[in-house]
């Protein structure tokens, strides 16, 4: 087993996802499917070998710091589910 | 034949000497559109009114003289390059209502080179898949054989494309997103090199991977699409600042005296025995152009499935953090606080796909499994690229096969995601490596499905993927082939 039931549900939260019990046993299911066939990289010896990041060579890319064109209050809060006046609007955080 | 079935260099050369009108293709497109949609579910959403109206300006521009690259031609966008003031749902609940407040980059290109966008194609949900089975919005199918799957993610665009419901296409390749619908659907489909076309405006899967391009009818329409999407955007720190050279140029050069490498572990047991002949007709052809066919090794081949399946759900779940009910996207009903909030409204927005891959991605980046996979993945990712740079030292241009095996049955691999996964594995390593691929049609198997081949070339080398396709396409009959619809 590489995954258990009990881990999947703490990743669940972790991801900020919600499974009922019947998804928990699929998902349980699946991912250890899945995750023993990750093991074939095992095999692999890369002690040494710098991880690749991206698919190209990049360095920073900065620019000079002046104001450009934005969005705007109003076309970003257009699609706000609950939007209240410049702000979005949130059930409560703290009691 | 119809206007819809003609190619963009077709159209506009009619276009230009006047024996046709840009209101008159869009008319027969929808036309089409009305006929077999229904049949093949290509899209999300349909813009016939603005259609129309780009279709109308397309004319009176044609009537001033000016006519750019794309005038009057219609074309679909897949529905995750954000389109100003329409929705761009991904194909998820999760943004059912989301109506993008701005243009994704190449979506303003492609307005800017004239093209009249007629609507947004179905796609699996957040471009998660190989089937466009997990689109919140429906199946698409394959115009080929109804039923079958189109291949995925960008299924709509392709199968909109093969049915002649548009002109052309742009889709999304994160790992043969592009590419294996294409082979499917019988079209050509390019992934660009990793940084070739900006990403602004694309809903992000896996950002290391993601890149857009275009799906076509024939190898010059890829070429002159590629021309309007590709080149360096301010708005985009990965897209990279280097020259485009005009890519339909390279069309219809010979590949005389070019070494075309054949690598082994692309000709293993599981192929299709009508795919692998249909890749071995293509060899034969590339001989008979003067070029050399020559076993190479990409010895880290086995582990693309692997490397890509714990990188791209990593990237995926942090990319996916943003969906959480507060700025735009679903958001659940509720009477909870915050956290409670969160989680049902992305427990009910998200299809199982996409939680699976979440779930797969918060694991492999947790804390105390960092190392052992991601990290991992990362190093023999580093590998797999190293084949493919040793590899074009010694060839022009890479052939192998698209998919082992051609357009699978609907339903076929829905409830096995590592199966789904492993039939990926000839596409997924070019956007590990961010090397471009081009797909072209080379043939059919023998209940008449699509068979494409698959060129890779080294980083921004899409200009010999443009003639070593073009060069086979004169020599195959299966572009001139329609589905029976």
């Amino acid at each position: 087993m590489k995954i258990s039931k009990e881990e999947v549900e703490y990743v669940a939260h972790l991801a900020r996802l919600d499974f009922n019990e019947k998804e928990k046993d699929t998902f349980t299911s699946q991912l250890n499917e899945i995750l023993m066939y990750m093991d074939i990289l095992g095999k692999i010896d890369t002690a040494g070998v710098e991880p690749m990041s991206h698919a190209i060579s990049l360095t920073n890319a900065l620019r000079e710091d002046v104001r450009g064109e934005s969005l705007g209050t109003e076309r970003a809060l257009s699609n706000a589910p609950d939007g209240a006046g410049e702000c979005f609007r949130v059930p409560r955080v703290i009691e | 034949m119809e206007p819809n079935e003609l190619t963009i260099h077709e159209l506009q050369a009619m276009l230009r000497d006047g024996t046709t009108k840009a209101v008159d293709i869009a008319g027969s497109v929808f036309k089409r559109i009305d006929a077999v949609e229904g049949a093949v579910h290509s899209y999300i959403t349909l813009l016939k009114d603005a259609a129309f109206q780009a279709a109308e300006a397309s004319d009176r521009n044609i009537r001033e003289g000016t006519i750019a690259a794309l005038t009057g031609i219609p074309v679909a966008i897949k529905d995750n390059m954000c389109t100003v003031g329409v929705p761009t749902t991904c194909g998820s609940r999760i943004l059912e209502n989301f109506t993008s407040p701005y243009d994704a980059t190449v979506v303003k290109k492609m307005r800017d080179a004239g093209a009249v966008i007629i609507g947004k194609t179905n796609m699996d949900e957040f471009a998660m898949g190989s089937s466009t089975e997990t689109s919140f919005f429906g199946i698409t199918r394959n115009p080929w054989d109804l039923e079958r799957v189109p291949g995925g993610s960008s299924g709509g665009s392709a199968a909109a494309v093969a049915a002649d419901m548009c002109i052309a296409a742009l889709g999304s390749d994160t790992g043969g997103s592009i590419r294996q619908p294409a082979s499917h659907c019988g079209v050509v489909g390019l992934k660009p090199t990793y940084g070739r076309v900006s990403r602004y405006g694309l809903v992000a899967f896996a950002s290391s991977l993601d890149q857009i391009g275009p799906l076509t009818k024939d190898v010059e329409d890829c070429a002159i699409m590629l021309n309007v999407i590709a080149g360096y955007d301010p708005k985009e720190s990965t897209s990279v600042p280097a020259p485009v050279p005009d890519y339909r140029s390279f069309a219809g050069r010979d590949i005389a005296g070019w070494k075309v490498g054949i690598p082994k572990e692309y000709f293993v047991a599981g192929i299709d025995p009508d795919v692998r002949a249909a890749i071995e007709g293509v060899m034969k052809i590339i001989e008979d152009l003067g070029a050399e066919c020559r076993e190479i090794s990409l010895p880290h081949t086995d582990y693309c499935v692997a490397i890509y399946y714990i990188i791209a759900p990593s990237e995926a779940s942090s990319n996916l953090a943003r969906y959480d009910g507060v700025r735009y996207g679903y958001r659940a009903k509720g009477d909870g606080e915050l956290l409670d909030m969160y989680k049902q409204s992305r427990s009910a927005g998200f299809g199982a796909e996409v939680k699976r891959r979440i779930m797969i991605g918060t694991y492999a980046l947790s804390a105390g499994y960092y190392d052992a996979y991601y990290k991992k993945a990362s190093q023999v990712r580093m590998l797999l690229r190293r084949d493919f740079d040793s590899a074009f030292e010694s060839c022009d241009v890479i052939l192998t096969p698209t998919s082992p095996v051609p357009a699978f049955r609907i339903g076929e691999k829905t409830d096995d995601p590592l199966q789904m996964y492993l039939s990926d594995i000839f596409t997924l390593s070019t956007n590990l490596a961010g090397v471009p691929g081009i797909v072209v049609p080379c043939g059919f198997t023998s209940k008449r499905l699509p068979v494409g081949a698959q060129f890779m070339a080294g980083h921004f080398e899409e200009g010999k993927l443009i003639q070593v396709a073009s060069a086979c396409e004169r020599h195959l009959a299966a572009t001139k082939r329609r589905p029976a619809l």
